[in-house]
């Protein structure tokens, strides 16, 4: 009978790297920099390394296939090195697979990686899907990006709850003006700068009602989690500075949304089935009062109210009430996007789940300045959503500190 | 007793005024100021002749079972394809058999009434049963010429056949000239044509009288016999000359939409053809007159079928739907006449592979999915394991068709980070009233008249064109549908 991840795996060590435009650095300076603060943070030698994961998902602008630029660049000796790709949900894959081998009982010490070098395409969003999405997406798909398949949500949650468009439209600014000013005393943040919610709403239509203000930063950046059995924590730790993982889950979406008629097109199906599952695993009763802080996919102001939901923190169709009354704001009852989130941190994709987990471990290894503290944080929660609307992959990972 | 069976229209939902044609750049050549009158039909970004003869062919076979159809020939001077068989991808957007005879028309102006000879031909002959003739033409006219003013783009569509006939099929006499009025060689983009006076003294006025006063002998019929004479001729002085000549009464001659749509090419007199019946009476007798290289003459008889109630929108029905272009220049985009700056995403290079598409063909073209036979789920694209998770069936599938499906928006955009000839590009999730759903683009809208719940039916476009290597791509979009204004 599976007992579940809670407990069987420590976090010893993470690195970031400033996420941004990184013009002047390539992705192997990213996965480098990112490593190195890692490997002085769990406080081991690079050859105490068994095995290792790399996660990418544009790999055609970025690294290219296959787990070779990791164990190039890092100069790994011939150890196993995997690549991974899920979507937005990358850099939790290669978080969760290296999990799953110190878990297995297979190797002590391994490492995940995520980078993403997005700013070479020569243009601002994502790079088009392309052949990418699949050739059966290049013949039948809509003339769509990825702000516009996630503004869907907005008209059919409208419709569904009769909430009208300028309060979506309020709450959702009211979410990104909060990651603004979450961001702005974040050194590694890619956007710091304070944005009102006047701002937010007046500003240019990206995709119908999402504005450029709704949609997150497009950044380069890498992130890396050194991970191991709690034993080995614990004598490596003498100060017990670590974490441990509650929880590890992901939900792939089975075509039902996209295909057939039960999905109402105003949530995230996947969401809402791995965050239950991850509050049992997590043995978490109430994740309202029990999480002390999130990291949510906020690819979309609309993405992170919906999530809000999906989570089962906010009631269906309630969302923007917890929105206003600042619920999610750094001083409210779940701090939400406590670094920035997407929207400001920015999101190089493989390296996103790694840099929820890095927002959260120094959070709760209380390494952050007072001014972006959370009290008496013990358990937090990082969700990635990949994908679109009615056909993604959800991850959600909980991690605590005893 | 043979004759048209069925008959049906498209005309596009844009339409310019031909003053803002002429205000725009009328400056060029000030003589087309004589053109600048009422309005013409232009095609959306994403429809040609193809598209529209798709659609002239759904509005002609409303009612009609598509089963039974046995050929389909299309008629246009505008095909995308030199070498691929055009009337092939009209089949497969009608969601014809496979097992079809298929043809395409073209060259001259009159390839419309030579498709619709051969059909009835191919009837008599007893060896094909109802075979439907689509006509379409999207001419282009240089900017600043003429032919900018007078060409149009429509479609229209007959099914020919020996069952329930409403317009029976009496007679015929052709005539082929090398008269060379206006030509496009292989690899030209516009028209070119020799002087207006010859055209109106020579191709007019002698191929045509030629042409009917055979016809007349031919049959010891006279010209008062007929209740409508259907003839295209955009020269609005010379068709009075016309009537005058051929004894024509202003009551019998049939208007040639020149003020609501334009000349359509070989489109014109079926398109003309197809509204005249829309108001025909049993005993009425029809002459249809193609001209270009010639002239064909056909006679129609109408029987008692003709009055009965028809779904067809038809011609009438598609020029009481319209929406204005204001800006002469989206027209020219549209057209890819004027290379507009779409952004690098558009200069995504997808290539077709044509053996993918020859696999998914039914889906892509066809709009086919797929009913579970054992829980009757329907679902697109077509699966091999159902769907509703309380079945799951494997290979329990049928086909089944969505393209003459309406469905409901869940949810839309518009976006305007998509790569666009018409932005915002706008799109969303539609719900099949029978199940099924998928994310289509949304054409001939506006974003500010959409709403979540609104009833949409099916288009056949032409999705993407792929300029490196001359590929116009096609599947369905959604159209909202649409009051009459």
């Amino acid at each position: 009978m599976a007992t579940g991840i809670k407990n069987k795996v420590a976090v010893i060590g993470m690195g970031c790297t400033k996420f941004g435009e990184r013009w002047e650095s390539s992705a192997e300076d990213l996965m480098v920099e990112a490593f190195v603060e890692c490997l002085a943070d769990a406080g081991i030698e690079k050859k105490e390394i068994q095995a290792a994961y790399l996660g990418t998902h544009f790999d055609e602008i970025n690294v290219g296939k296959a787990s070779v630029p990791l164990s190039n660049t890092l100069k790994l000796p011939y150890i196993p090195v995997t690549r991974l790709d899920n979507y937005c949900a990358t850099g939790t894959e290669a978080f969760r697979a290296a999990c799953y081998a110190v878990a297995s009982g297979a190797y002590d010490i391994v490492l995940a990686l995520g980078v993403e070098k997005l700013k070479d395409t020569g243009y601002g969003g994502l790079p088009g899907g392309g052949i990418a999405a699949g050739v059966w997406y290049s013949l039948t798909g809509a003339n769509s990006t990825t702000p516009g398949l996630f503004a869907l949500l907005a008209t059919a949650y409208s419709a569904k709850y009769g909430v009208s468009m300028e309060e979506i439209k309020e709450a959702i600014a009211h979410i990104s003006a909060k990651s603004h000013a979450n961001g702005v005393s974040n050194p590694k943040a890619h956007l710091r700068r304070v944005v009102t919610e006047e701002q937010i709403m007046a500003a240019p239509m990206i995709a119908y009602p999402l504005g450029l203000f709704d949609c997150c930063g497009v950044s380069d950046g890498s992130a890396a989690a050194i991970v191991t059995t709690p034993e080995i924590a614990r004598s490596l730790k003498k100060d017990n500075d670590f974490v441990t993982v509650k929880s590890l889950q992901i939900s792939v979406s089975s075509g039902e949304e996209s295909l057939f008629t039960n999905w109402d097109g105003a949530h995230f199906e996947t969401t809402s089935r791995a965050s239950l599952k991850a509050y049992e695993e997590a043995d978490i009763k109430n994740p309202r009062e029990e999480i002390s802080m999130m990291e949510v996919h906020d690819c979309f102001s609309i993405t992170e109210m919906i999530t809000y939901e999906d989570l089962h923190i906010s009631l269906r169709g309630k969302a923007h009430n917890d929105i206003m009354d600042g619920f999610y704001d750094m001083d409210g009852q779940v701090p939400c996007q406590v670094d920035g989130g997407l929207k400001c941190y920015g999101h190089p994709i493989g390296a996103s789940g790694v840099r929820m987990i890095y927002a959260i471990y120094e959070q709760l290894l209380e390494r952050v300045p007072e001014e972006r503290k959370i009290k008496n944080a013990r358990i937090g929660l990082t969700h990635n959503l990949g994908g679109i609307p009615s056909n993604n992959v959800c991850s959600i990972t909980i991690i605590g500190r005893d | 007793m043979i004759g048209i069976c069925s008959y049906g229209g498209y005309v596009p939902w844009y339409r310019l005024d031909r003053k803002v044609i002429y205000d725009a750049i009328g400056w060029i050549n000030p003589s087309t100021i004589s053109y600048a009158k009422g309005e013409k039909a232009v095609a959306n970004f994403d429809e040609d002749s193809l598209t529209m003869a798709v659609a002239a062919g759904i509005d002609c076979l409303k009612g009609c079972d598509r089963s039974l159809i046995e050929g389909i020939y299309l008629a246009s001077t505008t095909m995308p394809y030199k070498e691929r068989l055009n009337a092939g991808i009209v089949s497969a957007g009608l969601a014809f058999d496979e097992h079809i005879r298929a043809a395409d028309f073209s060259g001259a102006l009159k390839c419309s009434t030579s498709a619709l000879l051969s059909a009835i031909e191919g009837v008599e002959s007893r060896r094909l049963n109802n075979v439907i003739v689509c006509a379409s033409d999207c001419r282009l006219g240089k900017p600043g010429s003429s032919q900018e003013m007078i060409f149009g783009d429509a479609a229209a569509a007959f099914l020919i056949g020996d069952q329930d006939v409403a317009a029976e099929f009496k007679g015929s006499y052709s005539t082929t000239y090398d008269f060379v009025d206006h030509y496009r060689g292989a690899f030209a983009k516009y028209d070119r044509q020799w002087e207006d006076r010859w055209i109106r003294d020579v191709g007019f006025e002698y191929i045509i009288p030629e042409t009917v006063k055979k016809f007349l002998e031919k049959y010891q019929l006279e010209m008062n016999d007929f209740s409508k004479v259907v003839y295209p001729c955009h020269y609005g002085a010379e068709r009075k000359k016309l009537n005058k000549m051929l004894g024509i009464p202003p009551d019998v001659e049939q208007d040639n939409l020149m003020t609501e749509i334009g000349d359509a090419g070989s489109a014109q007199p079926l398109v003309m053809l197809s509204q005249a019946l829309e108001t025909g009476k049993p005993g009425d007798k029809i002459l249809l007159l193609g001209f270009g290289n010639g002239c064909d003459a056909l006679y129609f008889e109408l029987t008692d079928n003709i009055i009965k109630k028809r779904e067809q929108k038809g011609v009438s029905g598609h020029l009481a739907q319209k929406s204005s272009i204001d800006k002469y220049l989206k027209c020219l985009v549209w057209r890819e006449i004027l290379p507009a700056d779409l952004g690098p995403k558009a200069e995504e290079d997808i290539i077709t592979r044509w053996s993918f598409h020859w696999r998914k063909r039914k889906a892509i073209l066809g709009l086919w999915g797929s009913k579970c036979t054992g829980c009757g789920t329907v679902q697109y694209p077509p699966q091999r394991i159902c769907v509703d998770p309380d079945c799951g069936a494997v290979d329990e599938m049928e086909d089944f068709l969505f393209s003459d499906k309406t469905g409901h928006i869940i949810n839309y955009t518009g976006d305007n980070l998509a790569a666009s000839n018409d932005p915002p590009a706008i799109y969303g999730t539609v719900q099949f009233e029978m199940g099924g759903r998928h994310i289509f683009d949304f054409t001939d809208c506006d974003l500010d008249s959409l709403a979540v719940g609104q009833a949409v039916e099916m288009s056949f476009r032409r999705r993407s064109y792929d300029d490196q290597r001359d590929v116009s791509g096609y599947f369905w979009k959604a159209v909202p549908m649409k009051e009459d204004k």
